[in-house]
């Protein structure tokens, strides 16, 4: 395949970027996309410029490292499957590919195609836990969850946490990152006492970074390349309307 | 070099209860004054972070990754053993242990891998507490599933992404510290150097990815959670990033590197598909419940697998193997596969795989009995190489997978340099010459969850917290020599990529220090990764600054160091003269071809000294006592 990349550049995060536009010839339509952009930065350095910057590691759609907008569709054209999982054959017919980093104010672009996503990290580290010590865990049969219960927890908790839905939805909100978490640990009895305390705790936080709020338009479901159901958004409104107007925080008082 | 493995004494179920009592104990209120250093984020180096924050100590976590929920551990598929027997199939603490030394081929320390049995259990109860969903049955009771080498249903697994599932039970409680303000985290940097100060651990010297700033940190413990090392062979299937620049930079500070050479080979993997290719993708074992191997019999036979009749297909796991056929163990199966492949039998357009097929399964229990079972890894399948594994047989090749050597530990997990420790993958511990499936995860857990933050205070309750600064003159050379390293990789300005050497230093190990090994050819490996690393240093291109985010001089530092690293596992190799588990000596093979075990002159650990780049390094050894496990010969036939 011969292909004209379109390709976002960006040196810092202060540079105002470009798009470049750079030749990708002679591609296999058994190599990945990634693999693609290996070998055009493989070209690059031949000649002696600085090669794509992108982040990626497991290239097995499970890390959730990788993630960039091809074509103005995050992680590109094939459902439930993430940048690295493309593969040049999906592509065919294509002659012109542009590809650009997520964009979202909470997400600031650190170079090219890289963004930083560590407002996710700050969301979980708000709330997005279950309180446990280690070692003062009871018998893990003691208490028995309902398959069905245990089968939504999973549906819920298998996000990846690439952010390819805050760069979907037109409010770059993390509503759908959020609720899986909420909503992971919500259907679990071991997710009951810190319930609402936690879904307080995190809408605030993602306020604070600079996210947008959710305004139903669903596109994150259709980016998410695991297939998280917007579903989950309502059960985490749920739970914040409750816990809006029925959670109090304890007060401490001396006794 | 001292190798004194500080195993405790009396029965060996009772070492871990008596340890645990004779360990000193740090405070509470002492323990905010010691810091803490951890390396890697992935189970072990996250559950250790979050535990040690938890019992009150400063802890710092560096990754390389952009989060602490990005580490290796999240691709584990298959599931997590523990001695639960909560199937009631007779397993116990005993048989885990048992199977694990088994499984092991006799290469690794009785006490410890005891531990892990005895740890395991706890493991589950801490993860399930979390909210990790594993599989349930209908009564609301954890589900189990059977792994290779065992007997009975132990694996507790969720859906196929039990190692998600697992690492972020263990982010989450990192990140409940973090909130607690007992652990900071730093993605996005990684460990170029560990610094020794009178030969104690005190700190490492970090690059901010980032920025590219070379910065020190001092701390009163340094706990390297840093993985494996299979990238050495260029295509693996661990993550882009994985490398061995942490522990391979603690062993030339001193710490001994044990059993370098034990690699596992994992025989279902998806083929090379070209120059291209940049890694490898796994699919789960248990694939090999349903599909039946088979090559051509006839070498070079180019007809597409539908058009092969029976009579001319040579299912040859199940004709070496009949009573374990398909299901035959890992290093067994890989082997077999290498041998079918080079001697002509290979299938694809290039002739680098054997078949799994699954059209015998498919005509017994119908395609959506299958498609049930294994959907996701066929949609997988089909997504990499464009085949539908319902109509044509699954192509497989093996491919390397994971590391089961690694730093020597002790009992406490700390090697050779005190105040260091290794935990996870990264140490050599529990796993012999070959590990089971399902133990990987057990591993990280256990030593992360429930020993290292224990055994750690040991050595904390011995040492005055703080007496050590970065203005000490070994930070000021250790700094020194990383900016050292990173100007020199800029200033090479050679005319080849990182990725090229890479690659063929992956080619080297792969087809000499792989799958199957000779003196000769390892001899010959030695001379040509020597000769590699000289060009690298004289023709690498790394473009770009040292300040500023540079994945290229990233990687050129990591292979820098496969470069000498590789060297040691080849000695390695060479110096272990016998064939066990997953290190496979051509000169050591019984009359049907199989690995041929010498108890005799090798039941020892091989622990290696540094002696400088290109110097051969001197061998030690920690000799192996089986007292409750006799030492016997694995036969699957």
């Amino acid at each position: 395949m011969d292909l004209t990349l379109h390709v976002w550049r960006q040196d810092s995060p202060k540079d105002k970027g470009r798009f470049e536009t750079l030749p990708a010839k002679g591609i296999s339509e058994h190599m990945s996309f990634l693999e693609m952009l290996d070998a055009v930065n493989e070209d690059l350095i031949d000649q002696g410029k600085e090669p794509i910057a992108f982040d990626h590691d497991c290239r097995e759609g499970i890390c959730g490292t990788c993630g960039m907008m091809i074509n103005g569709v995050p992680h590109g054209p094939l459902n439930l499957t993430t940048a690295c999982q493309i593969h040049m054959r999906h592509l065919k017919g294509a002659t012109e590919v542009w590809i650009e980093p997520w964009r979202a104010t909470a997400f600031p672009v650190i170079r090219d195609l890289v963004v930083d996503r560590s407002a996710m990290d700050r969301i979980i580290e708000a709330g997005g836990y279950i309180s446990i010590r280690t070692g003062s865990a009871q018998d893990a049969n003691a208490a028995p969850i309902k398959k069905i219960d245990a089968d939504m927890a999973m549906d819920a908790a298998i996000c990846i946490g690439c952010g390819a839905c805050v760069a979907a939805c037109p409010n770059a909100s993390a509503m759908l990152f959020m609720s899986a978490k909420v909503s992971h640990l919500g259907f679990l009895p071991q997710g009951q006492p810190e319930r609402y305390e936690r879904v307080l705790n995190m809408v605030q936080l993602q306020d604070e970074e600079g996210f947008g709020n959710c305004t139903n338009h669903g596109a994150c479901q259709n980016a998410c390349p695991k297939g998280i159901s917007v579903d989950f958004i309502a059960r985490l409104n749920r739970d914040l309307v409750k816990a809006t107007l029925a959670y109090k925080p304890y007060e401490i008082t001396a006794v | 070099m001292e190798l004194n493995a500080k195993i405790p004494s009396g029965p060996i179920d009772q070492h871990w209860t008596n340890h645990q009592f004779d360990m000193k104990l740090v405070n509470p209120a002492n323990k905010r004054k010691y810091n803490v250093i951890v390396v890697g984020s992935g189970l072990a180096g996250a559950g250790a972070a979050a535990t040690m924050g938890e019992l009150g100590y400063n802890v710092r976590v560096y990754t390389y990754n952009d989060s602490a929920r990005r580490a290796h551990s999240i691709a584990a598929q298959g599931g997590i053993n523990a001695a639960k027997n909560y199937q009631h199939d007779g397993d116990s603490v005993f048989r885990l242990f048992y199977d694990t030394i088994k499984g092991g081929d006799f290469r690794s320390r009785e006490s410890n891998t005891y531990r892990l049995a005895e740890v395991s259990m706890n493991i589950i109860d801490q993860a399930v507490a979390q909210g990790v969903p594993f599989a349930r049955e209908y009564g609301g009771l954890l589900a189990n599933r059977s792994f290779g080498g065992a007997q009975v249903s132990r694996t507790f697994y969720a859906r196929g992404q039990t190692g998600q599932q697992l690492l972020l039970g263990c982010y989450q409680a990192l990140q409940k510290q973090v909130h607690a303000g007992n652990v900071k985290v730093f993605s996005r940097h990684e460990m170029m150097e560990v610094v020794v100060v009178d030969g104690v651990a005190k700190g490492v010297v970090i690059r901010d990815l980032v920025s590219g700033r070379v910065f020190s940190d001092v701390a009163d413990a340094v706990v390297l959670a840093t993985g494996g090392y299979s990238n050495v062979f260029y295509l693996s299937t661990t993550a882009k990033g994985c490398n061995v620049t942490a522990a391979w930079r603690a062993h030339r500070k001193g710490a001994g590197f044990a059993n370098v050479s034990f690699a596992q080979i994992h025989p279902t993997c998806i083929p090379p598909a070209g120059e291209g290719q940049s890694k490898l993708t796994l699919m789960s074992e248990s694939l090999r419940n349903d599909g039946r191997i088979w090559v051509p019999a006839k070498a070079g036979d180019d007809r597409p697998a539908g058009q092969i009749p029976e009579a001319e297909r040579d299912y040859y796991l199940e004709r070496f193997y009949p009573s374990f056929g398909n299901l035959s163990p890992r290093d067994i199966s890989s082997r077999r596969a290498k041998e079918m492949v080079d001697s002509g039998h290979g299938v694809g357009e290039m002739k680098n795989g054997v078949y799994l097929d699954f059209k015998d399964a498919i005509n017994r229990l119908g395609e959506s009995a299958i498609r049930e079972r294994y959907g996701n890894l066929f949609a997988m399948y089909e997504k990499i190489t464009g085949e539908d594994p319902y109509k044509a047989p699954m192509r497989i090749y093996p491919a390397p997978h994971y590391t089961m050597g690694g730093l020597w530990v002790d009992y406490n997990l700390q090697t050779t340099v005190p105040g260091l420790f290794a935990a996870g993958e990264a140490n050599f511990s529990d796993h012999g010459a070959n590990r089971l499936g399902a133990s990987a995860l057990m591993q990280g857990l256990a030593d992360g969850y429930f020993i290292l933050p224990l055994t750690i205070g040991d050595w904390l309750a011995r040492v005055k917290p703080g007496d050590t600064s970065t203005d000490h003159p070994a930070f000021k050379d250790a700094e020194a020599a990383v900016k050292g390293k990173v100007d020199k990789l800029l200033a090479v300005g050679g005319n080849k990529s990182v990725d090229h050497f890479h690659q063929r230093l992956g080619k080297i190990m792969w087809d000499k220090v792989g799958m199957a090994r000779n003196a000769d050819g390892l001899r010959l490996a030695i001379k040509e990764i020597g000769a590699l690393r000289e060009e690298y240093w004289k023709d690498v291109r790394v473009l770009g600054k040292g300040e500023s985010f540079n994945q290229s001089l990233e990687k050129a530092g990591r292979v820098a160091d496969f470069m000498e690293f590789a060297e040691l596992m080849a000695y390695d190799a060479l110096a272990r003269d016998e064939s066990c588990g997953a290190h496979y000596r051509e000169e050591h093979v019984d009359a049907e071809g199989e690995a041929k075990r010498d108890d005799e002159n090798f039941a020892f650990v091989s622990v290696w000294e540094y002696k400088g780049v290109g110097e051969e390094p001197t061998l030690h050894k920690e000799d192996l006592v089986f007292e409750n496990v006799a030492l016997s010969t694995r036969s699957y036939k």
